[in-house]
């Protein structure tokens, strides 16, 4: 994680260059990113599922073909057919129906938690990389001990004192995430703080709050952004898991995480039901790691 | 070295310190009684009263941590709730099923990410190469409860090679305790070998590119002897460094794959004690696993220390 910063601060602001110069760089340095960005077709496709998944989530009322909620007990565990393409589940439900609804869960989920775990991680590790003392040492003892907590066993054990529902394994999950975004950006300000514009800006009367906000956080950006990508990856699981466990989404909402839960009962008559959430669930967690990885792969080119 | 040691295992207090404190919230901090989540709302006023003067509900939080911390400290990690017995001896009971899945599914996802870490790494920028980085990439993505279930139904339901599910002792039927435990090794494995093959990678591609390989290549030294003599040791730190980080994610992919294929683990005892609100046995399970973790974070930096000198010079000037 050095290393992009060091390729970001070589590109965005340097002591002496004006304000305007600066975001001109610094607008540069994004393009810069962009640019490596598309030059990288496994990244590009996993923008492009993302997309596409976005869109189903966006236009799911439009695209199913069925309620993806109301029992249709004619049509109990039907198998694939040109009425039902993924087949229909144990209470008549068209799965297809609920694979797109499903998406909605699953990218509510994954932006939820990793916005929570931004929003409380980020300040907090800004605040102790730059200001470091007494409050440095108690967060990162307090992190190291998050840390060492088995993931999974931390939010599950969370969701379960939350109660059930999609609202508290967001949140169980978010705050599982965020140790790693204080530690992230802690470790980012802990080396800006050092940099001569820093104490450029200090010399020209900048306060504290100015140069965290103004100096210190553009050059966090893009670090963070590709860390958010990956928690995002890794988020949508976890809510998956913890429905495919009981405890994050409840029916009759449609997820692929409880999808899978109920397919485990029908493996030998209704196979059908097991694989379409899965593959929903691994094609979206593999674009969205397809897409961080591109991103910190633009970054520093040295890691392909 | 004996300041090193003692240096670095007071660092581990107030870690261990912080993971105490979480979990005691964790019971302790939620919104509404305790007493009355744990029974249930059709608890009877009697029943509530006595188990909150039981757990010392009607003290005051810090004076609760306290006395939990002094019987934690004394290896007393209270009674399930469920079946009355004791949280450790379940702990005990249970923790040698997990450790061997753990050191099964170690073993499938070394034996996976050694060799095809390497060998990305030796031919970077080949078929090898991209063959290997996008399974690691798709084993780094798959859910392995969707792993799970479809193994199931490929190997159990459909070719009927392997039983579906369940657990035996090995010292009562070897041959049917490793048939049993193939699947969940495999399941719990492949997420452990995608991140060693990409790490081992890396790693590899950078200590190739140092001056002493250089050396050694030029000397004449054959390729296997560069690779596995020369670079091997030092692409192979980073990897044995996360073994806390891995020993975490054994733990928590237990908890999905002990679940699919009912090995009778720690993982199921956590889902089972949560599922079923036996509160002292998640508390335990929880301060459990984060113990383990910590102690072998601290396991490895000692055996670093003794391996390389310069961890130990560093801390000293540091």
């Amino acid at each position: 994680m050095m290393r992009p910063r060091a390729a970001t601060a070589a590109a965005t602001g340097t002591i002496d260059r004006t304000p305007a110069q600066r975001r001109t760089v610094r607008r540069d340095g994004l393009r810069y990113l962009l640019d490596r960005y598309a030059r990288n077709p496994m990244a590009l496709a996993g923008l492009g599922v993302i997309l596409l998944i976005v869109i189903a989530a966006v236009a799911a009322p439009v695209l199913a073909p069925y309620n993806p909620i109301t029992p249709d007990f004619d049509d109990l565990l039907h198998p694939p057919s040109r009425a039902h393409p993924m087949g229909t589940d144990d209470l008549g439900r068209d799965v297809l129906s609920r694979v797109i609804f499903g998406s909605r869960t699953s990218l509510l989920a994954g932006i939820i938690s990793v916005g929570i775990a931004v929003a409380v991680g980020l300040p907090l590790g800004l605040l102790s990389g730059y200001y470091r003392g007494r409050l440095d040492d108690v967060l990162m003892r307090l992190t190291d001990a998050m840390l060492s907590f088995p993931f999974l066993v931390l939010a599950l054990a969370l969701a379960a004192l939350l109660g059930a529902g999609l609202d508290k394994a967001m949140i169980a999950i978010g705050i599982v995430f965020t140790p790693s975004f204080v530690r992230l950006s802690r470790a980012q300000a802990l080396s800006e703080r050092e940099q001569n514009y820093v104490e450029a800006a200090k010399a020209l009367g900048a306060g504290d709050g100015r140069i965290v906000w103004r100096h210190i956080l553009p050059n966090i950006v893009s670090p963070m952004l590709v860390q958010a990508s990956l928690a995002t990856a890794a988020a949508i699981t976890a809510e998956a898991a913890l429905s495919f466990l009981g405890l994050g989404t409840q029916p009759p909402t449609p997820s692929w995480g409880s999808m899978l839960n109920i397919a485990q009962a029908y493996l030998g008559t209704a196979p059908w039901l097991a694989i379409w959430p899965g593959l929903a669930i691994f094609v979206t967690v593999l674009a969205m790691n397809l897409l961080g990885d591109g991103l910190r792969e633009a970054l520093d080119p040295r890691l392909r | 070295m004996s300041l090193f040691l003692l240096r670095r295992a007071l660092l581990t207090l107030p870690v261990l310190f912080f993971v105490s404190v979480i979990v005691f919230a964790l019971i302790n901090l939620i919104p509404g009684d305790p007493a009355r989540i744990m029974m249930g709302e059709e608890a009877s006023p009697e029943a509530l009263a006595v188990l909150r003067e039981q757990m010392g509900l009607n003290r005051p939080v810090y004076v609760r941590y306290v006395i939990w911390l002094g019987r934690v400290v004394r290896g007393d990690l209270g009674k399930s709730v469920r079946d009355g017995r004791s949280v450790l001896e379940t702990l005990l009971l249970k923790l040698p099923v997990t450790v061997e899945l753990s050191l099964v599914a170690l073993l499938v996802a070394w034996a996976i990410a050694i060799p095809a870490g390497v060998l990305a790494a030796w031919r970077r920028r080949t078929l090898w190469d991209y063959t290997a980085t996008t399974v690691a990439l798709a084993g780094v993505s798959i859910p392995n409860f969707w792993l799970g279930i479809m193994l199931i139904y490929l190997f159990a339901v459909n070719l009927r090679l392997l039983p579906p599910s369940g657990y035996v002792e090995p010292w009562i039927d070897l041959a049917r305790n490793l048939k049993l435990m193939v699947m969940p090794a495999v399941v719990l494995g492949t997420a452990l070998a995608a991140l060693v093959m990409r790490l081992l990678r890396s790693s590899m591609i950078e200590v190739l590119g140092t001056d002493y390989v250089r050396t050694a290549q030029a000397k004449g030294v054959p390729d296997r002897g560069v690779l596995f003599r020369h670079a091997m040791k030092n692409a192979m730190i980073p990897v044995v460094t996360i073994m806390g980080l891995q020993l975490g994610g054994l733990l928590g992919g237990a908890v999905i794959t002990e679940t699919i294929f009912a090995v009778p683990g720690l993982g199921r005892l956590a889902v089972e004690s949560i599922l079923t609100r036996d509160y002292p046995m998640v508390q335990g399970v929880v301060l459990f696993s984060a113990f383990a973790v910590v102690t072998v974070n601290l396991a490895v930096d000692v055996v670093y220390a003794f391996l390389d000198p310069r961890i130990r010079w560093e801390e000293r000037a540091a």
